[in-house]
Formats: C-alpha cells, structure tokens, sequence
C-alpha cells in the first residue's frame, strides 16, 4: 500500500515544528501519519452533500467577555520558572532574525 | 517624486493599529503601554499550557468600528493560529483571523479625492516586545536577548489597503486619513511613536499600464515621513535595478532612518509555510444586525465630515484656511473654532489661532477653556488686541489659564482699548497736520506712515486694522 505521505512531507513538517527526528522515526511517523490520513480518506466515500459544515460541536457563537480588567500573575513568581531572567525580563538566546 | 523612465510605482499599505481597550485580546490582563516590564502578564497571554482564550468584547466592538468607518462588509469571522516560532510570541502561534476576517471590501476616501480600497481589516494578537542586548559590559552580554510580555495578547487591527496607491505622497495621504479615523472612532491613540500605529509597505513598479510587477515588503516605518521617504527610495531603487536589467526579488526590507535606505531582511523565496489552521478553543464570531447598527449609531464624525463642516464656515476658503482646518481637525479643536462662528466672533481668525497658536501649546490645550479662546478672539476682532497681543494672551492662557482680559491688563495691552488708541490716534494728527491734510485728500498710502508713528508709540502692540478705523472715523 503506498502511503498518502511522503517522507519528505513528513520531514518538513518536522522542520516546521521544529523536531529532530531520527532516520527510523521518519519511517515510523510517515506510516502512522499515513494511516491517519487513510482514516480521514474514509470521509471522502461518504455523501455529505446535505451536511453544513461545522465549525463547533455545539454551534455556539459570540462567546465572549467584558472588558474588565483582571489581576496578572506576580512577576517575581512568573520569573522564577523562567531559565534565565534579567531586569524583570524573560532572557532567551539572541534572536538572529527578525520576527515574522 | 515622479519615477523616470515611464516607471510608476504600485503600494499597498499594511497597517496594525493597537485597539484602546482596557484589556488585552483573550485575557483580563491590562493593556497598558509603559507598565514595568512583565507585569501584565497571565496563563493566557504567557501561553502557559492549559490555559484557554476569552475573546475581549470591547477588541470586537472597536474593530466593527474602524470596519463601519472603513465602508467595509462586516460578516461571520472565524479565528485561526498562525504557527511560527519567535521568542515574543510564547504560544509559537499567533491567534489571527484567516480566510474570513470581521471586515472586508471597503475603501477609504483621501482630502485629495482619491479613493483607496481596504481588502480587509482583521483582528489579531500583538506579541511581546524584545530588546536585543548589544555590546559588551553588561551581564548578559550580546548573545541574549530579553523578553517583555506586557504586549502579549494586546489586541489589533490589521488593516490591508489594495494595491491602489500610486505615489509616496498618496500613501502618506491614507496613512494619515486612516490614522484620523482609528483616532476619531476611538479605537486608537494613533501613537506611531509608541508603536501602537505600525505600516508596512508593499511596493513595487511598472510601466503603465503593465501588469504589477514583484513587490518588495518595507518593513520598520515608524513615522509618516518615513514611510514617505522609504516608499521613494525604494521604488527608485527598484527601477535602477530592473533599467540595467535586474530582477527584483520579492523580499523583506527594512528602512534605516538614519541612512535613507532599505535594506534585505529575509527573502521569501518560498512563501512562508505558517500552517494556518482554525483555533479550536475559539468559537464563530458573528455579530448581528442589532449591534453592528449600536456601533454605527453610536459613531461619532469622522475626520473628513469634520473638515467639510469646517469649511463650511469659512467664506472664500484659501489653501492655507484648508491646511489649517486639517490641522484643527488632526488635534481634535474643532470646538473651538464652531464656538468662535456659534459666538458670532471671525472665524478665520478663529481658525488661524486654533492652527497655531493652540496648536503649538496642545500639550496645555486642558487649560484653554472655549469661553476664554472666544473672549480672545473677539477682543482681537473688535482691536481691542493686535494679533500679535491675541497670541500672546492665548500663549498665557494656554500655559497657566486665566481671564483674558486681566490677563491682557497684566501685560500692559489695557492701553490699546479703543479709548486710548483714539486718544493717540489723535495725539500723532495733531503733530503730523500737513500728513493728516494729505491723507484725508485722499492719499490712502499716509495711513501706514499713522500706523508706523501709532506702532513706534506703542513699541509695536497697536492693532492696525483699528488705527486706520480710528483714521477714517476722524476724517
């Protein structure tokens, strides 16, 4: 059975998630990922012509909330679960690029 | 600046506009600018795991707004999650609205009048802020960076025009008339210094008529006239390179202010893959005809109405009067000046000082109350105060309040009522008889050798308008 993946496929969404990934693991996430897919594939012989598509189990909508102020969390608290922090700021290694 | 070689250039422009909310996009947590660093901060906007998004009515509210002033369709919207990694977006994913943004197909109309479409005008999160260490010297040295969420979550509006715009002046035209309008609906202080305003810039060129060619993003436009000043150099450059026979590459590129250039940042050789895919904790946001109709209602006018209002007061509007309305309107004065024509009072001369003088002390504008600009302007209209008197006295005003008429007093203009000009007035014929027989001859030119005597008397604070009435009156 050919896999509706390719292992390149599957190492580029690794790259993009940002996964080492072994050779070996390529192989296992390629079938597995695959046969997912095969699964999802079972929905196409189903005739949903006559079925809205849906978005939310219960089709709520227009949830929201007021714009009240809350408490934020202690930095001192925030800060103490952080790797590496410096001047009330989260340090992180030097970013080369710009952002997005 | 006119391109050569039968080039034209073709921008659209991006821009986010923090929304005034209380707090931020999915989360209770202040929105604030300035706080100490990573003091607003929660679960929510530190994307702890676990943690799930509210969405901020009032962020919906404000973006109807700026939709309804943007003549834009508002429709269903749905949330998606744009997934990259950068360390000032803790989730790795930035919530956003995708294929089916709030606002869509409007157009904004430009005092020139041109019209520019918007395509869209969605709803977003902010990320957090970074400051990159530089240098030596300090404890974490360059290889860090640090990280403020405060910014976290704060929401946006990603307003998107149509490749509609065709010079550097017409883009900052729209980007002006649009940050009148994020400031007039409310939804934004319009900050561009604070970065609350933010515009990116796709540009590109084309000979006329032919078909757009590869855009290039400017990014880091932090001023209205940097965005003036990048769009031109960068469309220039763009036709030196494609005139010696370059291609252009469709790329990232950031303005240097100082240096008046860009430069690449990023190429985009294959669009970027950011696995948009519907934010499952976030339901369909719909809203309905009664409140898209609350928020129309409650609208105030925009920047454009505002002027048309204007000048609709002023008789034989000048150019200069045109400028001074869009200053007047740009800062929020208009009061004054509807005041100054309810009161009967000159309204060009109302407007002028509005322009300048309010304008060049609106940091105190609190302490000038429209009573007293009024009393101001009407004494300079009946010459009880020369212009140069009026200025001073609303300059006075303006820093540390007051009545103008003492105010008036206590810099010794009291003298120059119409009572004691007309004592002068009488003084300088009396010693000037053969000027004055001249004059009431006829010979209109005597009345500025009057004026001058009346000026060197008064050490220049004498009205000259009200020097020639008291001339003619005696003649």
């Amino acid at each position: 059975m050919s896999s509706p993946l390719s292992r390149d496929e599957v190492a580029k969404v690794a790259k993009l998630a940002r996964l080492r990934i072994t050779d070996a693991e390529l192989e296992q996430f390629t079938e597995q990922l695959g046969q997912i897919l095969e699964h999802a594939n079972d929905m196409t012989s189903l005739n949903l012509a006559e079925v809205e598509p849906t978005g939310h189990p219960f089709g709520l909508i227009n949830v929201m909330r007021e714009d009240e102020v809350r408490p934020s969390l202690d930095r001192d608290a925030v800060l103490s679960q952080a790797p590496d922090a410096f001047e009330g700021r989260f340090g992180v290694p030097r970013i080369m690029g710009e952002a997005p | 600046m006119t391109l050569p070689n039968g080039w034209e250039m073709v921008v659209g422009l991006e821009v986010h506009s923090e929304l005034k909310t209380a707090t931020k996009m999915f989360c209770g947590c202040a929105n604030s600018f300035g706080s100490e660093p990573n003091t607003n901060v929660c679960p929510v906007c530190l994307g702890l795991p676990g943690s799930l998004p509210v969405l901020n009515q009032m962020a919906v509210e404000l973006a109807m707004a700026i939709g309804v002033a943007l003549h834009c369709t508002i429709a269903p919207s749905t949330f998606h999650r744009k997934n990259y990694f950068y360390p000032d977006m803790p989730k790795d994913f930035q919530i956003s609205q995708y294929d089916l943004p709030i606002n869509s197909r409007g157009y904004l109309d430009l005092p020139d009048g041109t019209q520019v479409s918007v395509e869209r005008a969605h709803l977003e999160e902010d990320t957090g802020k970074s400051t990159h260490l530089g240098g030596s010297g300090r404890i974490h040295g360059a290889d860090h960076s640090l990280v403020d969420y405060n910014r976290s979550g704060v929401p946006l509006v990603e307003i998107v025009s149509g490749p509609d715009i065709r010079s550097s002046a017409q883009a900052r035209a729209y980007a002006s008339e649009l940050r009148g309008i994020l400031i007039a609906t409310g939804a934004s202080d319009g900050r561009m210094e604070e970065g609350s305003m933010r515009i990116d810039a796709n540009v590109s060129v084309r000979k006329a008529g032919a078909p757009f060619g590869t855009r290039c993003e400017i990014k880091n436009l932090n001023s209205l006239r940097s965005l003036q000043r990048a769009i031109d150099y960068e469309a220039l450059r763009q036709t030196e390179v494609l005139d010696e026979g370059g291609t252009i590459r469709q790329e990232t590129r950031h303005w240097d202010e100082n240096r008046g250039e860009t430069s690449t940042m990023r190429t985009k050789e294959e669009a970027e893959d950011y696995r948009y895919f519907r934010e499952p904790d976030l339901v369909e946001l719909d809203p309905d005809q009664a409140w898209q109709d609350r928020v129309r209602a409650a609208l105030p006018p925009m920047p454009a109405a505002r002027r048309a209002r204007l000048e609709g007061l002023v008789s034989d509007l000048s150019d200069a009067q045109r400028d001074a309305i869009g200053t007047v309107v740009e800062l929020d004065l208009d009061h004054f000046v509807i005041a100054a024509s309810e009161a009967k009072a000159d309204v060009s001369v109302a407007l002028a000082r509005s322009a300048n003088e309010i304008a060049a002390g609106i940091e105190h504008v609190d302490k000038l109350s429209v009573e007293n600009f009024v009393t101001t302007v009407a004494m300079e209209q009946k010459g009880e105060l020369s212009a140069t008197q009026a200025k001073k006295v609303l300059g006075v005003l303006l820093e540390s309040g007051g009545d103008p008429g003492a105010i008036a007093k206590s810099l010794g203009f009291e003298q120059l009522g119409e009572g004691a000009l007309g004592e002068l007035v009488a003084t300088c014929i009396e010693e000037n008889p053969s000027e004055w027989a001249r004059y009431r001859e006829g010979d209109e030119k005597l009345s500025q050798f009057f004026i001058g005597l009346i000026m060197k008397l008064t050490k220049g604070q004498a009205n000259g308008k009200a020097v020639i009435a008291e001339l003619q009156r005696r003649k």
